[in-house]
């Protein structure tokens, strides 16, 4: 189904929706005794990690793992590419070892995109300088899935950076392909001109839009950006964008918060709404590992686990498991 | 010195903006110069049926790279890809290893280019030391080698104190100064032009303001002192207009246009393939338009490759980490043609006259290059570029003879050809080829060209012998020996 997965722009409603889907039985496994399947077997992933990340390699790590595939982790640091490896010879390298797929995560955007022309390996972007995070948008859409029951018709707050932020361009995109109401937020620095093409609304007043959110996403902002003039001080930023007790009380009752991590606390959110009971920000992190091995299992597992049939007629994993 | 040779290109339709002569005429060539254009011939014959005669093409702006970046390019190599091109002068930035900002510098890029053979140079040097934007470099020592423009290449000048300074003096020997149009800060890591491409692909953007800030800045400080000034590789719509405004308040400025610029837009950065990086950045297609039109009623004179070649393992990167720059010296007079002349939709931008101007009279003028750009006339040194306007023919990387292969228009099929490119009177580039002229010294006789001549075999031509022995008899016919033509080509040199 899936040959490289590099942005949410690449799939529409149904692939999305598929993917979630194939999550959902991937979801169940981590409440066995025995949390793993034989799908992967014999397949190897490497996590090609170009910046430090240890939420998403660790669960993308897991999420193999469970697939019963062999897994390496490849950082930049303290390996060849600290020592003037390209990207190139770096991926012509462990192809030349045999691994099917590749994760990477690259401070550069189109890093991923860039990958796909040196290698044969499946390649799936774990986030891509300001680029993309497909990964984590489809771990957020399966999350409010989950605990609202439906996507379309949604009313969705994106909030902060997003001129910086991977999460946002695909979060934006995942959210207005499945049919959700988006509007974009933050400070007019931050907040592309041409966002609106994106498939969303642009406002710069987040306590105009609160009254009517039923999702509300809220984006790190890194206190670097204080000394590129983005905006004076992150207290002014969390005066005005940040979300605390007083305008988490302002959301509808049902209204759900979600933050990609790491969160600075007294920034864009406060610990109140990080702890908040309608806060899915570890739900999050618990989805994550079975979303990654949705894709990875529709990337890699497809072929060899049930040769005989396409796998997009496999609609769980667990099907696939039992066969 | 060699013995004289001469040589009558027939046929071709001539076209030399500086006498705005464009009418189907002979060119006779004696040795080095012009002997006559017209209905006359003399000494051997090479039939030009179909083609265009033009001056030899003068760019005003590319990198060879060498001294320093030999991996990349090469003075020898690219030289020969000007030739290739149809050009016969270049002029080549200062950024290079040693940068360009002292004599030594300027003396070895020329000596280079003399011991190639293959086409003039008129190297650019540094406005300031290193390229650092703070102290001047010695304008003077420079412009006693014949240096006429002075640059920081990609680097803009970002004090107004400085490049007011340095256009101040340099009206000493009235040279110009060409400052990269973009204002530092508001470029800072940037990678592509910013709007609504760069968003979605979460590229750090570079605003067309910023060109725009830099030009009207530059334009001002040129107007308040009387100086020179040239522009490069303008990209946006509004930098039109400012040039425009500019011109008819009579400020002493001249600009250029890239064929990347009036062909490309922004959407190619789309799939991250770095060989689309370039500053300042490909833009929309409404500024596309604006060069066009810029090109058109003249406001931008010259089309200038801005040439820029990198070695694979530098293009094949992250889009960000890649360095920016394509080359452009084989396939400018053909994107030309392809877009702005013959286009297959729509009205054409130039007329081929138009053309020939900008690629090669106006840029010579505007640099006060001697004996480029025309006129065509006797006594004129014939740098001559010959192209077959309506050869089609398709870009292929690895067949370039730059060092580098970065091209954008790779795999595309393009309209014009250069046939030969002569400089002085002897042949750079024949039937297609380079002709074997790198080493001018080796002496070894042999035939250089391989490829075929055009004798037309017409019969004797009613000419006085040249002076002094040639191979070559007058009356020589297509029965003459390719070897002989070649041979006293090569001696020409």
């Amino acid at each position: 189904m899936i040959t490289h997965l590099l942005s949410m722009e690449d799939l529409d409603a149904e692939q999305i929706g598929h993917i979630l889907d194939t999550a959902e039985g991937f979801r169940d496994i981590a409440l066995r005794p025995v949390k793993k399947v034989p799908t992967l077997r014999g397949r190897t992933v490497c996590n090609l990690f170009y910046e430090d990340s240890t939420r998403t390699r660790t669960s993308f790590e897991l999420a193999a793992k469970r697939l019963s595939a062999d897994t390496l982790n490849f950082s930049a640091k303290g390996s060849s590419v600290s020592k003037g490896e390209s990207l190139k010879d770096t991926a012509q390298t462990l192809e030349a070892m045999g691994v099917d797929a590749i994760v990477i995560r690259h401070e550069q955007s189109g890093a991923a995109q860039t990958l796909t022309r040196f290698v044969q390996a499946r390649v799936l972007n774990a986030g891509d300088g300001w680029h993309q995070h497909p990964t984590q948008a489809l771990l957020d859409l399966f999350t409010v899935r989950e605990h609202v029951g439906r996507l379309a018709g949604l009313n969705v707050a994106v909030v902060g950076d997003v001129l910086h932020s991977r999460v946002a361009r695909s979060v934006v995109q995942g959210f207005a392909t499945m049919g959700a109401n988006v509007t974009v937020c933050g400070p007019p620095t931050l907040v592309p001109a041409s966002a609106p093409s994106w498939g969303c609304e642009v406002t710069y007043d987040l306590d105009g839009l609160l009254a009517r959110t039923d999702v509300l996403y809220l984006l790190r902002v890194q206190r670097e950006r204080m000394t590129e003039q983005f905006f004076p001080s992150s207290r002014e930023y969390a005066r005005i964008w940040g979300v605390g007790r007083d305008r988490l009380a302002r959301l509808p009752d049902e209204a759900v918060v979600l933050h990609p991590g790491p969160m600075n606390r007294g920034v864009e959110v406060t610990a109140e709404v990080a702890d908040a009971p309608n806060a899915l920000i570890t739900a999050q992190v618990t989805n994550g590992i079975a979303v990654r091995m949705s894709c990875l299992y529709l990337m890699l597992g497809g072929e060899q686990a049930a040769p005989a049939e396409p796998v997009t007629q496999a609609t769980t994993a667990e099907e696939v498991a039992a066969r | 010195m060699s013995a004289t040779t001469t040589l009558t290109l027939t046929g071709a339709r001539v076209i030399d903006p500086a006498t705005g002569r464009d009418e189907i005429a002979n060119i006779v060539v004696d040795g080095e110069r012009i002997a006559a254009v017209g209905d006359d011939s003399a000494g051997l014959r090479l039939d030009c049926d179909g083609l265009v005669i033009s001056p030899g093409l003068v760019d005003l702006h590319v990198h060879l790279r060498e001294p320093g970046g030999e991996d990349a390019e090469t003075v020898a190599s690219g030289t020969a890809a000007a030739a290739l091109g149809g050009f016969t002068a270049v002029c080549p930035m200062a950024n290079t290893e040693p940068v360009a900002d002292h004599a030594a510098v300027i003396e070895q890029v020329k000596q280079l280019a003399v011991a190639a053979g293959r086409c003039d140079v008129h190297p650019v040097g540094a406005i300031t030391q290193h390229l650092a934007g703070e102290r001047l470099a010695e304008l003077g020592a420079m412009a006693a080698v014949g240096v006429r423009c002075f640059s920081d290449d990609g680097i803009p000048v970002g004090s107004a104190q400085v490049l007011r300074r340095a256009m101040a003096y340099a009206r000493t020997w009235d040279a110009i100064i060409c400052n990269h149009a973009e204002d530092p800060a508001l470029v800072a890591g940037g990678t592509a032009n910013e709007g609504g491409v760069a968003a979605r692909l979460g590229l750090p953007g570079r605003p067309h303001e910023a060109e725009e800030v830099m030009i009207a800045r530059d334009l001002l400080l040129a107007e308040g002192l009387g100086a020179r000034l040239h522009i490069p590789h303008v990209s946006t719509a509004r930098a039109v207009e400012l040039i425009r405004e500019a011109k008819q308040r009579g400020v002493r400025v001249t600009a250029e246009a890239t064929p990347h610029h009036f062909t490309l837009t922004e959407d190619l950065a789309g799939d991250f393939d770095a060989v689309y990086r370039v500053n300042p950045p490909l833009r929309t297609a409404a500024d596309v338009r604006a060069i066009r039109a810029g090109l058109a009623e003249g406001t931008l004179d010259a089309i200038a490759t801005d040439h820029a070649p990198h070695a694979p393992e530098h293009k094949e990167q992250e889009w960000g980490h890649a360095p920016p720059g394509m080359v452009g010296l084989e396939t400018a007079l053909a994107v030309t043609l392809t877009e702005l002349v013959f286009p297959e939709r729509g009205e054409p931008t130039l007329t081929l006259p138009q053309a020939v101007r900008a690629l090669s009279t106006a840029p010579a003028r505007s640099r006060d290059i001697d004996g480029h750009g025309g006129p065509l006339e006797p006594g004129a040194p014939a740098n001559l570029c010959v192209f077959d306007p309506q050869a089609q023919w398709t870009v292929q990387p690895g067949v370039l003879v730059s060092r580098s292969h970065n091209t954008p228009f790779a795999g595309r099929t393009l309209r014009g050809r250069v046939v030969h490119t002569l400089l002085r009177g002897r042949f750079t580039v024949h039937d297609g080829e380079l002709t074997d002229e790198a080493d001018p010294d080796d002496g070894d006789g042999e035939p250089a060209v391989s490829g075929n001549l055009h004798h037309t075999g017409l019969g004797p031509v009613a000419q006085p012998p040249p002076a002094g022995p040639t191979p070559a008899e007058p009356g020589a016919t297509a029965s003459a020996p390719q070897a002989s033509i070649a041979g006293q080509e090569r001696a020409g040199g």
